[in-house]
């Protein structure tokens, strides 16, 4: 109310600013002499308003000196004047609107205003509108951010004022933009702020929504007969329907002081407690009362003789609550306002729900494209070759750990990632080769051995990089032009990491196509994978291009594990969070078409963050409950989404 | 001539006699009953070693000889372990809590008693309700009877659906490996009911039963030397007869058993549940004497290191299982215990604890190149084996075929 009617104050002060420029400070102080010569933070709100909406020239240099501690008090006549120290104790007095020096005086013929803490947040506050018209353009932003922090009805008279003059373009739309969140909150006049209303109703931002959600905020709240005139009811509660139940109802009533309280399981117990008799409650023995009925009865005995408050029975709650009528009401008195704040907010929420989908839609392709990364150099290996390699996972840890060794040496983070990802194609391509080499290729006909006998390297790789790296995380920082993210409003935004590695999901999507269809390599990989005698007869040598083959796969996994260590922490167990996903990926999508890989990674990616969506607390859920659709889909797709047919299929 | 089962398979006489002197001998030298030379904490071990060794033998049913790399069978171990853990949480906070109660002015009612057993159970999750799956944690009949319902019926589940669909060879594996990661990842959340990655804890102590650790660790040893030998007697019964020579069939060529008139996806059906309950068994002895169950023991590493064990035991014999499984699982206790002596080179030590798993990891991958047979082929130097002549041929075009080297005559 106290607001309301400032504000209506400071309206009609704005209008008479002409009259009002000549009107001196000194009488307005005096006027609230005793409160800010206490300067007690409870007391001082009305002598600070009354400075601040004076309209006088010399409130802003009253409400600075005085929050500097610079403002003296004669004792003698309690007129508050500017000190400066000169020397030994006494001090040089200035008049606020005069601006001449008055004299000198000694301390102890004065008192010195100390403002603490608290009274000088509200003197800062009541100065925000006064720097708001500030010639210094960083006084003026910091003055809209404090307005924007803390919104009251005192600013808005003054912001409005301030519009006209205001030079800078983005500044003036800023306070254009506040004023219409203040018309909303605080205008009297109810025209206004239905217009206001109706004018940010398409703005996505979320200060509007801050703005407009407190005024359609309702509190339930309970009367006895009717429903009580004079307020905005937003709608009446029956208790025992949907979403307000009977027990809800009472406890209102309880709380309210309408009703007594039940007797809690606890409270019946303790009382029970409190009343032992001999070894008896109520004439039932102590040793009985370990079953309920037992306790209502010795209850019901106690309560008869007077000693405890009788039960709340059904009956007795439903005569009560018939006798109430329960509602919800706003805070806000205005029906246009509430109205119109609904129907805003109404249309508010239909566009960020369109622009949330957007938002997860981009999430989830991002996240597919993770998975296609991590899974494309299996669908060489495991999907045109055929081989089980359980050490893909690592190959993507060697790769990130090439990373963050690349960094070591090269400090220049761009530099480094340029470098980082020939090399880690390097290294991993050499550790596939002769993994290859080694071990695979005696098991090519051997696919459950050979699943085994790569975990066994998998785990032997994963403790010899804890061996060496130590098992704390690794930082791979990415270069400073990928910080931040692409924000095109208040509810959609991507990183430009996520972007980069989008499109690193597609270049490789490029490469690997035209690896597989245009080069000599690709011809004989799919000559030698669909038929390795024929092949060899035709004057391929397998064993070659099977080399050939694995490395690039696991080359593949290398960049991949540079790309993925630039979000991910670099662990020893950075490959393995990845392996079951990456061959789902590839199985669901389909094996030995690539096409299937991406179409594998994007269902799985979308269906992921879908149930983030619906549970947004619990990734954890997500993970399971995907895999379980992954099991149940294999189910009636047994060959993936995209199956080969005919010879290429292979059986 | 009909001859008896002992007669057509020595092996079975020979492996149970050696368990019946092996579990002699630690009786003896226990502390609980002996003379002391053991500790009870390396007779727990023992016990769980037994344990693993059970679960050693039903992969050696579903992977050497159905044919079948299940990557999730330490699931359905867990899971057991789940089962009669909750019975044991249950009763033993019950037996806390009315001890507590029954100090109070008036005797608690039975709500308030299971109020208080909730609240103690579940707080660390933040929470004091019973989920529904604690229904039957009361009895100890009924949480038994779900030790082998609830894995047999995942099993059954999971195994109908794989099969009907004719998913075979890696994709199996991998799928049971996603299985296992899907239990796993569900059991990590705070309301999955089971108190999240907590798990259950304080098994070790048996309710109502004031024996000592080292009686109670004896008695938990001799029930895991009794399912190993009846659960190793079992599983050669079956794989002595008809059903046996079937599954060996599917292993090889499912598709010539499938043609010749038998129903593959039964034969599978059934012994992939049967090795999920022998394996929850396993698991139902096994956590009690660890003391805590938690998400992280039905994480697929487990069960590929299940796979690890067999192959170097050697697979499709059942004793190969069982000598894999307590060799690889004794030798990592020793190496990650940090009893193993640092090996100094000079420039570097090599301290066990960070590289057995790397020694580990290589010897496997050489076992699988090198010595398919696993160290159970040792036995094969002084018995009168042969190998079939098939000139470098798998015995059948399927994946889980055995190799040349690994069949016997």
């Amino acid at each position: 109310m106290i607001r309301l009617f400032f504000a209506g104050l400071a309206v009609l002060l704005s209008c008479l600013t002409a009259s009002a420029e000549e009107r001196d400070i000194q009488p307005i102080l005096q006027e609230h002499q005793a409160a800010i010569a206490k300067s007690s933070r409870k007391t001082i709100g009305p002598a600070i308003d009354a400075i601040a909406t004076s309209g006088s020239p010399k409130a802003q240099t009253v409400l600075e000196t005085w929050a500097a501690k610079a403002m003296w008090m004669r004792k003698s006549d309690g007129a508050f004047l500017v000190g400066k120290k000169t020397e030994n104790k006494t001090y040089q007095l200035t008049d606020f609107d005069s601006g001449e020096v008055v004299g000198t005086y000694p301390s102890k013929e004065l008192k010195h205003l100390k403002p603490n803490s608290g009274v000088r947040a509200m003197i800062a506050t009541a100065l925000v509108m006064f720097q708001l018209s500030d010639p210094d353009k960083a006084k003026r932003q910091s003055a809209l951010t404090s307005i924007q922090r803390d919104p009251s009805a005192v600013q808005l008279a003054p912001l409005r004022a301030s519009i006209e003059n205001e030079a800078d373009a983005m500044l003036k739309a800023r306070k254009q933009r506040l004023e219409r969140l203040l018309t909303i909150g605080y205008d009297v006049d109810i025209k206004a702020r239905v217009e206001a209303i109706e004018e940010m109703s398409t703005d996505l931002s979320v200060d509007v929504r801050a703005t407009l959600n407190p005024l359609v905020a309702t509190t339930r709240s309970v009367a006895p007969g009717n429903v009580p005139e004079g307020l905005n009811i937003a709608r009446v509660l029956v208790p025992g329907a949907e979403g307000f139940s009977k027990d809800e109802a009472y406890d209102l009533l309880v709380d309210k002081g309408l009703a007594r309280a039940q007797v809690s399981s606890d409270g019946m117990r303790n009382a029970l407690v409190a009343n032992i008799d001999g070894g008896r409650v109520g004439g039932v023995p102590v040793a009985q009362l370990d079953k309920d009925d037992a306790r209502s009865r010795a209850y019901a005995a106690l309560a008869e003789t007077g000693r405890v408050p009788s039960l709340v029975t059904q009956t007795d709650i439903d005569a009560t609550l018939a006798k109430h009528v329960f509602f919800e009401s706003y805070a806000e008195p205005s029906v246009e306002v509430t109205t119109a704040a609904n129907h805003a907010l109404d249309s508010i929420g239909l566009k960020v729900g369109f622009n949330q989908t957007l938002d997860l839609t981009l999430d989830a392709l991002s996240l597919a494209s993770i998975y296609f990364l991590a899974a494309i150099g299996l669908a060489i290996t495991f999907g045109v070759m055929g081989v089980i390699n359980m050490a893909h996972g690592e190959f993507i840890m060697m790769g990130a750990y090439t990373g963050y060794v690349v960094q070591q040496i090269i400090p220049d983070h761009t530099v480094s990632i340029i470098v980082a990802i020939p090399l880690a194609f390097a290294v991993t391509f050499a550790a596939g080769v002769a993994m290859e080499r080694l071990v695979i290729r005696w098991l090519y006909a051997r696919p459950l051995e050979t699943l085994l006998a790569t975990f066994g390297i998998s785990i032997a790789l994963q403790q010899l990089a804890k061996n060496i790296f130590g098992t704390q995380a690794r930082p791979l920082t990415a270069p400073g032009w990928l910080d931040g993210a692409l924000v095109m409003n208040d509810v959609v935004s991507i990183s430009y990491i996520r972007i980069a590695i989008f499109i690193l999901a597609l270049t490789f999507l490029g490469i690997f196509l035209f690896i597989m269809k245009r080069t000599r390599l690709g011809l004989e990989t799919r000559a030698v994978t669909q038929n390795p005698s024929m092949a060899a007869s035709m004057g391929i040598n397998p064993g070659k291009v099977n080399m050939l083959t694995f490395g690039l796969g696991s080359g593949i996994a290398g960049i991949a594990g540079v790309a993925i260590g630039l979000f991910a922490k670099v662990t020893s167990e950075l490959g393995s969070d990845y392996i079951v996903q990456s061959f789902m990926t590839v199985v669901v999508g389909g094996v030995g078409n690539i096409w299937g890989t991406l179409a594998g990674a994007v269902m799985i990616g979308f269906f992921q963050k879908g149930i983030e969506w619906l549970n947004p607390s619990n990734t954890l859920a997500a993970q399971t409950y995907m895999i379980v659709f992954i099991i149940i889909f294999i189910q009636f797709r047994p060959r993936g989404i995209i199956a080969l047919k005919g010879r290429a299929a292979g059986d | 001539m009909q001859r008896s089962f002992i007669a057509k398979n020595p092996s079975v006489l020979i492996f149970l006699t050696c368990l019946a002197l092996f579990t002699l001998l630690v009786t003896v030298l226990s502390e609980g009953f002996g003379i002391g030379t053991i500790s009870t904490s390396f007779i727990k071990t023992l016990g769980k070693t037994l344990c693993l060794c059970l679960i050693a033998v039903a992969m050696d049913l579903i992977w050497g000889f159905a044919g079948i790399l299940s990557l999730g069978h330490f699931a359905f171990f867990g899971l057991g372990g789940y089962m009669i853990g909750m019975w044991l949480m249950y009763e033993r906070t019950r037996l806390i809590v009315v001890e507590s109660l029954s100090q109070a002015d008036i005797p608690p009612t039975s709500s308030e008693v299971v109020d208080a057993i909730g609240n103690q159970i579940f707080g660390v999750v933040g929470s004091n309700e019973f989920p529904l799956i604690w229904a039957f944690s009361d009895s100890l009949f009924l949480q038994l009877v779900l030790v082998v319902l609830v894995p047999g019926l995942l099993a059954l589940v999971f195994g109908w659906l794989a099969f009907r669909s004719r998913v075979t060879g890696v994709y199996l594996s991998i799928l049971t490996q996603a299985m296992t990661l899907a239990l796993a990842l569900y059991l990590f959340q705070n309301d999955s009911g089971l108190r999240g990655n907590n798990g259950l804890s304080g098994l070790q102590n048996l309710p109502a039963v004031t024996a000592s650790q080292d009686a109670v660790s004896l008695w938990f040893f001799w029930a895991s030397a009794l399912a190993l030998g009846l659960g190793y007697l079992l599983a050669a019964w079956i794989v002595s007869g008809k059903f046996g020579s079937v599954i060996r069939g599917v292993r090889d060529n499912e598709a010539r058993v499938r043609f010749l008139g038998y129903s593959v996806e039964t034969y599978k059906l059934v012994i992939f549940t049967l090795t999920a309950c022998i394996a929850a068994i396993a698991g139902a002895l096994y956590y009690p004497q660890a003391g805590i169950i938690n998400p992280a023991e039905v994480a697929p590493i487990a069960s590929i290191y299940l796979a690890v064990w067999v192959a170097i035991g050697g697979r499709g014999r059942l004793y190969g299982a069982v000598i894999g499984a307590a060799f690889v699982s004794l030798l990592s206790t020793w190496f990650t215990g940090g009893q193993a002596p640092d090996i100094s080179l000079g420039f570097y030590t090599v301290k066990w604890v960070d590289w057995w798993l790397v020694l580990l990891g290589l010897s496997f991958v050489a076992v699988t190149l090198f010595a398919p047979k696993g160290m159970g082929g040792l036995v094969d130097l002084w018995s009168q084996h042969k190998n079939p002549n098939r000139h470098g041929a798998d015995l059948g075009p399927d994946d889980g075929a055995l190799r040349e080297q690994e069949a016997s005559q």
